[in-house]
């Protein structure tokens, strides 16, 4: 432990409207936390920003998963093995079952929270892509009101993101609309577990013809954040699948992603891996 | 902020300490505590030697602070065994699973919770439900005969 | 010959205690008014130190400081020649490099400390690789950055050049590792000058760190004491530096005056600490028309970081295992250690052999190409028999079949098959697939001269119940020690297993059995206790008693006589002869000899590497403990295989950037395939109930496996460790540009 412990401030609320109002009485004073999986990563490397911090722990009106007809609704508090477990999730949603397989390890399955892995920001985040090819909504709750905001806006910058000083994410929404998608995900990590991911790649589609009449892609670890591929879509969308497609959409991909060279991957490796992995959702998809 | 008064069970028996609320769970378990049996190796929570049970879910307790455990039930590697070693420890202690020890605690406690959810688990599953538990002396194998032969034992009993 | 308790897979010694977390390891520990030490450190590579500053609001008074002034004896860690300072006084020539030791009460509190300590130091160039380091960029070790060179010859490979039908030059790259011990370094000291120095920490050899101690501390031997905790994994890492720690706790205990406590944290033990020492290989051969070698021509260099500490000796290993288990007839290799400005690289499992076997088995594979010839049939037109000679002209006495064992493992593997099968897929598949093998060798043992220079002593006492304790400095760090000596001595004795125990080794209480490294504790220690046990029955029908009712014999003889112990010392085996000068003559007692077999998988997609199956074929003499063994040579292959592909050193300035467990990559239970392991067993004259070393074997063979895989897998060359997708990504890449400017498809 490097940190020195008396410099930090941890209270846990016992209810929402406590929490609410902590952080509406002292905007951007108390740094949430969730599962720690993130943050105390952090502390233990005695570069954790934040000296004052409020636990979310306590506030069970941020777990569970709720399903309507057209939506299934996540809480803030959703851990990644609670992903695994669901049903609806399993069934339609199975990206992010993935995604959440692949997120470290079991015992941090057991604590890593959906909403901590939004907010932490980081761009190799496994979920990320997942979330942003299945049009998530984020429930933004404050002691103000509710805000929903599209999942693919939230993200502004390197660990940036459009929330207000006195928000927390209390629900992750998705619409129930993936039936007769086909839906690819894959992760290329620095091993085969437990590994963070030097490229993922999501996506999601759907034909009527041999030609793509919906098309989602969405890449983790290309840019300073994870991003939805709006101009390799255009290309793909209303298009057939032929090798004249393929070229064309994995120069558009090339162009949309901003990859960087760092301790664990090269610049280069990141884009030709991902115009490799565009090629094989492609394929799979004309197959 | 100074240290608060944090209770919870260990290995069925209720708790008090005094703690800082951001110290981590693994330094109240081992100083507070004198519970030495759950061990640090990275303090990043990429090991798993550090792994406990919080409420019956596998956790790396580096990574949890001191106060989000208040009120949990947490069982340690020092409260597997009863009168006997439990069929784990045996497997462990038969097949070579353990060969220097220190990741051997966090290795079996998910090894435990592996069977439970997988009484009868795959290979694959064996994989995967130990990748979090990193062993750089063994190579893997004889923690997957371990867990074999003790699945076999408890089923054997149930 | 059937054995009682040899060759049985009897319970580990200290198994209960570590399936129930009732082992203590040091940070187990806590003593009554302990302080918590911790180090400051450079943060550049090279310089000279201006000033220290002690910054911040810090209540400065309360902590025990010290620097190298304080150091009451020689500002030196004793090892081999010296050179390294405990503390830096004036100039610093690493990162990482130890400069300022703190100790206080508060665990916390310290660490605020450690980083308040302003080093102000003036950069001097530095140098980062063995190239800069024989280019002499800049001069910073001797006069021209060799801290030791070899130079082995047989025959006169330059006569051979001219006749030569093919002759193949390649150059061979790898890495540093880091040991990645589970449990990192720590120490705990108290000191005085009354009291002498007693540490209890984690290590493999105590009387290193006894000597060591004995350097910086004004006090006769018997007034230092080293205990050895629970060792929660060594592989060479807690060989030679835990003397540095354990004389920084030492130094804060004698200022102090209390207990001081030091435990590393993974980040500082893997920036600060010893890591395998990188390497470069450029072998040039010759063979004839029929594909049997002529010459073989060796550079081997290795970078041994600011300090020469064990250079010289994972040099001479790398060195005499460079031209493999092969009969060449004119050999030259030419290595040299240099030194660059990074923390000394020092001792890890294979001690130089895995640098140059990986080049060499590589070598083999282009060898065979050239000639024509399979990688199979190229190794057995080569291969060692009894009766002839290795590279420093050592003969081989004992009997070998190296055949017969490429032949099973070949069968084992299913090789032929799959390579057939392979070749067929790989057209059309986007996943290339490849079987691969390497055939090398391990001595066991100290080199030449050095089990001779050690002197080991063993010992095995006896109480008046029958009951045997075995005093020896060896240390259990995992890989079974305790449990294989009992074993000898409970069957040399005719006792029972249980009745057979290893206390901890403690310098006070224990001989000097030597270091436990070198893949010697079976071999050398066990032959050495086997003797003692020896011993211990003569002495008792000496004296009349039958140690075949063993508990009277003893109870009756110490009723007598008193204690009843009996030690052996080592004495070379007849005919052994070595030339420290010229390198030549029988560098050791014996090899062990081995196949692996791997196959692998890459997915042109991703340029990801998979080990899909894996043969370990070895013949180790005599396996005492067969599950311990097994459990060796799989633990060996899955650190060969992170030494392969995974298992990169990122290097900023000297210093490791990706010191955390989250960005140094050693695999998970996913990464490993299935490690089928196979023993033969030639018993070894010389060796306790016949048996030869095999701890470091296992790490010498699966990165050339891997790589020779991978090469027939996807037809490019892969000469480089580890290779990491993206170096596979740009060696095909570059190979494809190739391709298109010559046209060839």
């Amino acid at each position: 432990m490097r940190a020195y412990l008396p410099d930090y401030d941890l209270v846990a609320p016992a209810g929402i409207d406590e929490l609410l109002r902590l952080i509406a009485r002292e905007p951007g004073e108390w740094r949430p936390i969730a599962g720690g999986t993130d943050l105390m990563v952090l502390l233990e490397a005695d570069r954790l920003p934040f000296r004052r911090l409020v636990s979310l722990s306590r506030i069970t009106e941020l777990r569970g998963i709720t399903a309507s007809d057209t939506y299934i609704t996540m809480g803030g508090l959703t851990t990644y093995s609670d992903i695994q477990n669901n049903e609806i999730l399993q069934r339609e949603f199975p990206l992010l079952v993935k995604a959440a397989g692949w997120t470290g390890a079991v015992a941090t399955q057991n604590r890593g929270t959906l909403a901590g892995n939004i907010a932490n920001g980081s761009p190799a985040a496994d979920s990320p892509p997942a979330l942003l090819v299945y049009d998530a909504e984020i429930g933004l709750l404050s002691e103000r009101d509710v805000t929903w905001r599209e999942y693919c806006e939230f993200h502004t910058g390197y660990k940036t993101n459009c929330m207000e000083p006195d928000e927390i994410i209390a629900h992750i929404s998705l619409p129930r609309n993936t039936d007769g998608c086909v839906q690819y995900l894959r992760k290329v990590g620095t091993r085969k577990a437990q590994a963070i991911a030097k490229v993922a790649f999501a996506g999601l589609a759907k034909l009527r013809d041999g030609v793509i009449e919906r098309i989602r892609i969405a890449l983790g670890s290309v840019a300073p954040m994870p991003i939805r591929c709006h101009q390799t879509e255009s290309v793909l969308l209303g298009s057939h699948i032929d090798p004249a497609t393929i070229a064309q959409a994995k120069d558009a991909i090339a162009s949309e992603i901003a990859p960087i060279s760092d301790i664990r991957s090269t610049a280069e490796y990141r884009t030709r891996v991902t115009m490799n992995l565009l090629d094989e959702f492609l394929r799979g998809l004309a197959a | 902020m100074r240290k608060v008064p944090i209770d919870f069970r260990v290995n069925g028996v209720q708790r008090s300490v005094d703690a800082y609320p951001m110290e981590r769970l693994l330094d109240v378990l081992r100083e507070n505590l004198g519970l030495t049996g759950t061990k640090e190796g990275c303090g990043e929570g990429e090991c798993g030697a550090c792994s406990v049970l919080l409420d019956g879910q596998l956790v790396n307790s580096c990574l949890v602070p001191a106060l989000q455990a208040a009120g949990s039930d947490i069982h340690t590697i020092e409260g597997l065994a009863g009168k006997k070693l439990h069929p784990l420890q045996e497997a462990f202690a038969e097949t070579g699973g353990a060969q220097c020890g220190i990741c051997t605690p966090g290795m079996i406690l998910a090894a435990y919770q592996l069977l439970e959810r997988h009484p009868r688990p795959t290979d694959e599953q064996i994989r995967e439900g130990l990748a979090g538990n990193l062993c750089r002396c063994t190579g893997y194998q004889k923690i997957f005969d371990a867990v074999r032969q003790a699945s076999e034992a408890i089923s054997g009993e149930t | 010959m059937l054995f009682q308790t040899v060759g049985k897979p009897v319970p580990r010694k200290e198994g209960r205690e570590k399936v129930t977390g009732e082992a203590k390891y040091v940070d187990d520990l806590t003593f009554p008014g302990m302080l918590h030490g911790v180090t400051v450190r450079s943060p550049i590579a090279r310089g000279r130190i201006r000033r220290i500053e002690f910054t911040g609001d810090l209540p400065w008074r309360e902590f025990t400081i010290v620097t190298a002034k304080d150091i009451p004896g020689e500002n030196r860690v004793a090892l081999i020649t010296d050179e390294q300072p405990y503390l830096a006084a004036e100039f610093v020539n690493h990162p990482e490099e130890p400069v300022v030791l703190l100790a206080h009460p508060d665990k916390h509190l310290v660490e605020k400390a450690r980083r308040a300590v302003r080093l102000d130091i003036e950069p001097l160039p530095a140098i980062f690789t063995l190239e800069a380091a024989l280019a002499q960029e800049q001069i910073i070790w001797g006069d021209d950055n060799v801290i030791k060179s070899f130079l082995v010859e047989k025959g006169a490979v330059d006569s051979v050049w001219a006749e030569a039908a093919y002759i193949v030059e390649g150059e061979y790259r790898t890495g540093a590792q880091e040991q990645l011990y589970i449990e990192t370094n720590g120490m705990i000291a108290i000191a005085s000058p009354d009291e002498g120095v007693t540490v209890w920490g984690s290590m493999q050899c105590p009387y290193y760190v006894h000597k060591a101690l004995l350097k910086a501390f004004p006090l006769g031997p018997e007034k230092i004491r080293v205990i050895q905790t629970e060792t929660g994994g060594g592989f060479g890492g807690k060989e030679e530096y835990p003397s540095m720690i354990a004389g920084h706790a030492a130094l804060l205990a004698w200022k102090s005056g209390k207990p001081v406590k030091m435990i590393y944290s993974r980040s500082e033990d893997m920036a600060a600490t010893t890591k395998r020492h990188p390497s470069r290989t450029r072998i040039r051969a010759g063979t004839s028309n029929d594909g049997k070698l002529l010459a073989l021509d060796i550079e081997f260099v290795i970078d041994g970081g600011a300090y020469p500490t064990l250079s010289s000796v994972v040099l001479s290993r790398g060195t005499i295992h460079a031209a493999g288990p092969y009969n060449c007839p004119n050999v030259r290799i030419r290595s040299k250690a240099v030194a660059t400005n990074a923390p000394p690289h020092g001792a890890f499992r294979g001690f130089g052999a895995p640098q140059s076997i990986f080049a060499l088995e590589r070598h083999m594979n282009q060898l065979a190409r050239a000639v024509g010839l399979t990688p199979e049939e190229f190794r057995r037109r080569n291969f060692l028999h009894t009766g002839e000679t290795t590279a420093t002209g050592q003969v081989i006495r004992e009997a070998i079949g190296l055949e017969g064992l490429l032949d099973r493992a070949l069968e084992l593997s299913d090789y032929h098959r799959k390579r057939e099968t392979f070749s067929k897929e790989n057209e059309t598949s986007p996943i290339k697939r490849g079987i691969g093998f390497a055939t090398f060798l391990h001595g066991a043992g100290f080199t030449g001269s050095g089990e001779r220079y050690l002197q080991s002593i063993a010992g095995v006492e006896a109480t008046a119940e029958g009951q045997v304790r075995i005093l020896v400095s060896s240390t259990e760090i995992g890989q079974g020690t305790n449990t294989i000596l009992a074993q000898i001595v409970a069957e040399t004795l005719g006792i029972g297993y249980d009745q057979v125990s290893v206390p901890r080794p403690d310098t006070s209480e224990v001989p000097n059995s030597g270091p436990t490294v070198a893949s010697r504790t079976c071999m050398v220690v066990g032959k050495l206790v086997e003797s003692a046990a020896i011993g211990l029955k003569l002495t008792l029908t000496n004296a009349g008693y039958d140690p075949s009712d063993f508990p009277t014999a003893c109870s009756q003889y110490i009723a007598q006589y008193g204690p009843l112990k009996s030690f052996s010392q080592y004495e070379a085996p007849a005919g052994i002869y070595w030339d420290d000068d010229t390198y030549r003559g029988d560098a050791y007692g014996a090899f062990a000899w081995a196949v692996y077999v791997a196959e692998v998988a890459v997915d042109t997609v991703t340029f990801e590497t998979s080990v899909n199956d894996f043969v370990a074929l070895q013949e180790v003499g005599r396996v005492i403990h067969p599950v311990m063994a097994a459990g060796q040579i799989e633990g060996g292959v899955a650190q060969g295989i992170g030494f392969a592909l995974h298992e990169k050193v990122v290097w900023d300035q000297g210093r490791m950037a990706n010191s955390q467990m989250t960005n140094y990559i050693m695999p998970t239970s996913v990464d490993v395939p299935r490690i089928r392991v196979y023993f033969d067993e030639t018993p070894y004259e010389y060796g306790p109930m016949g048996a030869k070393g095999l701890g470091e074997l296992p790490i010498d063979g699966p990165a050339p496996a891997v790589l020779n895989a991978i090469e027939e897998a996807i037809g490019v060359p892969v000469n480089e460790i580890p290779l990491t997708a993206e170096q596979l990504m740009q060696t095909v890449m570059r190979s494809e540009v190739r391709a298109v400017e010559t046209g060839v498809a």
